[in-house]
């Protein structure tokens, strides 16, 4: 095994391990009921938001491409999300919850994916600020789109139109125009949001260290270089589009059958914007740091909440801190020694337990 | 030493005046929960401080009931309304008098109905907000309601015929207001000439202006909330076209917009149940307090709060609600009282049926001299 090879195995040991103890241990408060409501109820959407963050580093991070519609892309697993779970109970009377949400999450990444394959095939073409102008349309087409979709259930089948009286009148509304999905039966759990998070990290992790993934690093450190070496630049920045649109169709799935309710104006351009702060932050093509970045700042608002209305000023002068703080050479040599020590540790065969304290 | 003499007197004193009150009093431990930051700031800060008037006027009078009020920020946002709603019950708080606005009600009132917790809304209209739902209660009119009421004032007071309607397409209760009022407008013989829409992120509103304009409107029926409205005024003038503007409750609060030449709003209609403007003593009582308090002259938003506020007590009351009982026993309690009871607030004689929707009738005010008049 080459010092890189391991280097790069601990680092993965790491963002796993790390996120099978942070929820062994939020699972645990839960099941102990020591948890506050509170937190409890932010399990779910942080899962989301990390998924989100880790999918969005694929594309920003290793392909090197500026997308800000991603939030597009979780709107459209949102909602395919929320009519696949309303068709199979109101029209199948599947009545098994996993199932249903297992169902919708697939289908969700399916439609999020087809719909990245389509907006990717045009704009994968344009370089630079087209491409990010053009994914920033694009996940404002989506919202317009579905203010005025309107999905309902009648006569037994799924019927949906741009025109509310076009639906009988007595239909099941499951999508309501600028209403949003209605009367969604949330059966998102932590378990799910937690298995998601690994399925996206492995997915992630392999792609990047594999072949494929270092082809799609040559199209973002050279583009030139790499397609004067054969690598089909169009290809390898699809690969990684489409992948992570997928996961950010599930990722949209798994947060929107989570309430009762979601509403187009949830997708707006600010939460593109929102996501690619939790990737800058965590630090581009940095896995792991996306996870932290993302939970991190997902509770942190609520941590704030004693705060009142200072904590908007606060959470913005915590985003700074942070941001000097992780780009401080100090620090970052600080870091690295840390990190070198432990492989140390490591390679001579001695476990050490205290390995997630300084992942920072 | 006389400080520290003082200083435990003091102490002793206070001690003696709580362990007085906790021998009969029962403090209610109610959540307030509204966007205080964020574009509805306005209607979230009004609610709260409408409510804060009405606790401390209930602790002042030293009855058996007592207010603690706990403040909870939602940002007008969905995923935050759940934080907000959560964070309330880890304070503890029994009851909630919120959301102020529809979309997150509807969020949290639906995760209350799971959970079994009381709401009693101010101000969220939509109807989505009762819909399936027994434990939320609203103290305004529902959005169909407003919309069908707007376009029966302007029938019954001949305003005009010949109606254009600006309204926000991306926006639930923009929506919901414009679908009941042009339902009703058909029924009465009015005639809507032009519709014309835009979202949340517009700031340049020429175009739907100009149609209404070149349709030749005599009323602009503007389903939006003030933000917008007033940039339309602005447009408007700008244009030298002067229908009667007719706007609903999110109408209220246009004269308090930062950098908005009020004297735009001369002559603009909105069907609200509060003016502050009014001699009737209680609402005199209540806008002296809130100008004390905050240096605001409170809208209808602060008045609902106000009013809900004694609601909830006089619920409770009934109720026989004790400062022990959890948020779940309350609930029932709860849902069963306010059936019961007939509330004469500043925003009206209110009674409630089982769908949560409040019973009240339709008032609409002009805004006259900066100022919203009652119109007879």
């Amino acid at each position: 095994m080459t010092k890189a090879k391991r280097n790069r195995l601990i680092y993965n040991m790491i963002t796993y391990g790390l996120v099978i103890a942070a929820f062994i241990i939020l699972q645990s408060m839960v099941d102990a009921k020591t948890i506050t409501r509170s937190l409890k109820g932010q399990l779910v959407p942080i899962c989301a938001w990390v998924v989100m963050a880790v999918s969005l580093n694929l594309v920003i991070g290793f392909s090197g491409e500026l997308s800000l519609g991603h939030a597009g892309f979780m709107s459209v697993g949102a909602y395919t999300g929320t009519i696949v779970s309303g068709w199979m109970l109101n029209v199948f009377d599947v009545q098994d919850t996993t199932l249903r949400l297992v169902v919708a999450i697939l289908a969700g990444g399916l439609m999020a994916g087809l719909a990245g394959t389509l907006i990717g095939i045009p704009v994968l073409r344009l370089r630079g600020d087209y491409l990010a102008i053009v994914t920033l349309a694009f996940g404002e087409i989506i919202r317009n789109l579905v203010n005025v979709l309107y999905v309902g259930i009648a006569d037994g089948r799924l019927q949906a139109s741009f025109l509310k009286k076009t639906l009988p009148s007595q239909a099941i509304m499951l999508v309501d125009g600028a209403k949003g999905a209605v009367k969604i039966k949330p059966i998102s759990n932590f378990t799910m949001g937690f298995i998601l998070v690994m399925i996206t990290l492995i997915v992630v992790i392999n792609l990047i260290n594999s072949r494929t993934g270092r082809a799609i690093q040559a199209t973002r450190d050279n583009r030139i270089a790499a397609e004067s070496m054969g690598v089909s630049v169009i290809r390898y920045k699809m690969t990684a589009f489409v992948t992570a649109s997928v996961l950010a169709g599930m990722a949209g799935a798994l947060y929107g059958l989570n309430a009762t309710t979601v509403v187009p104006t949830q997708f707006t351009f600010n939460q593109s914007i929102n996501v690619l702060v939790f990737v800058v932050l965590g630090g581009l093509g940095n896995i792991l740091g996306s996870v932290i970045s993302a939970a991190f700042l997902t509770v942190l608002p609520e941590l704030l909440r004693e705060f009142s209305d200072l904590r908007m000023l606060l959470y913005a002068i915590v985003l700074i801190l942070v941001m000097i703080f992780t780009n401080n050479p100090l620090i970052r040599d600080f870091i690295g020694r840390l990190f070198q020590s432990l492989r140390r540790r490591f390679s001579h065969g001695s476990q050490d337990e205290t390995t997630g304290g300084e992942t920072k | 030493m006389k400080k520290v003499l003082a200083l435990i007197l003091a102490l002793a004193m206070s001690l003696a005046v709580c362990s007085a009150f906790a021998e009969d009093t029962v403090t209610l431990r109610i959540a307030h929960i509204g966007p205080t930051t964020g574009a509805a700031a306005l209607y979230g800060l009004a609610t709260q401080h409408g409510a804060e008037v009405a606790a401390a006027e209930i602790n002042a009078e030293g009855g058996k009931y007592r207010v603690e009020l706990i403040c909870e920020d939602d940002e007008h946002n969905v995923e935050k309304a759940i934080n907000a709603y959560n964070a309330a019950l880890d304070a503890n708080a029994q009851m909630i008098l919120g959301n102020t606005t529809s979309k997150p009600c509807e969020a949290a009132g639906a995760q209350g109905y799971m959970d079994r917790v009381f709401f009693l809304t101010p101000s969220a209209s939509s109807t989505a907000v009762t819909e399936d739902k027994d434990n939320v209660y609203q103290i305004c009119f529902s959005d169909p309601n407003q919309g069908a009421a707007s376009a029966e004032y302007i029938a019954s007071h001949n305003l005009g015929t010949r109606i254009a309607i600006i309204y926000n397409n991306a926006d639930v209760y923009s929506t919901g207001i414009r679908d009941t009022f042009v339902e009703k407008a058909q029924e009465k013989g009015l005639t809507i000439v032009t519709e014309s829409t835009f979202t949340d992120e517009t700031t340049d509103f020429t175009v739907q202006v100009g149609e209404a304009k070149d349709a030749g409107a005599e009323i602009v029926f503007l389903p939006i909330y003030y933000t917008p409205a007033s940039m339309i005024l602005k447009t408007a003038s700008d244009k030298g076209f002067s229908p009667i503007f007719f706007g609903v409750d999110g109408m209220d609060g246009i004269l308090d917009v930062e950098g908005f030449d009020t004297s735009l709003a001369e002559g603009v209609m909105l069907l609200t149940p509060f003016v502050a403007s009014s001699e009737d003593e209680n609402v005199v009582k209540f806008v002296n307090s809130y100008k004390e308090a905050y240096n605001e002259i409170p809208i209808q938003f602060a008045a609902d709060a106000y009013d809900g506020i004694y609601i909830l007590v006089k619920a409770a009351e009934k109720a026989g609600i004790t400062s022990e009982m959890a948020y779940d026993e309350v609930c029932d309690l709860m849902i069963a009282a306010i059936q019961e009871i007939e509330v004469d607030g500043l925003t009206g004689h209110m009674t409630w049926d089982s769908t949560g929707a409040v019973t009240k009738t339709p008032m609409a005010a002009t805004i006259v001299d900066g100022k919203y008049v009652f119109e007879d």
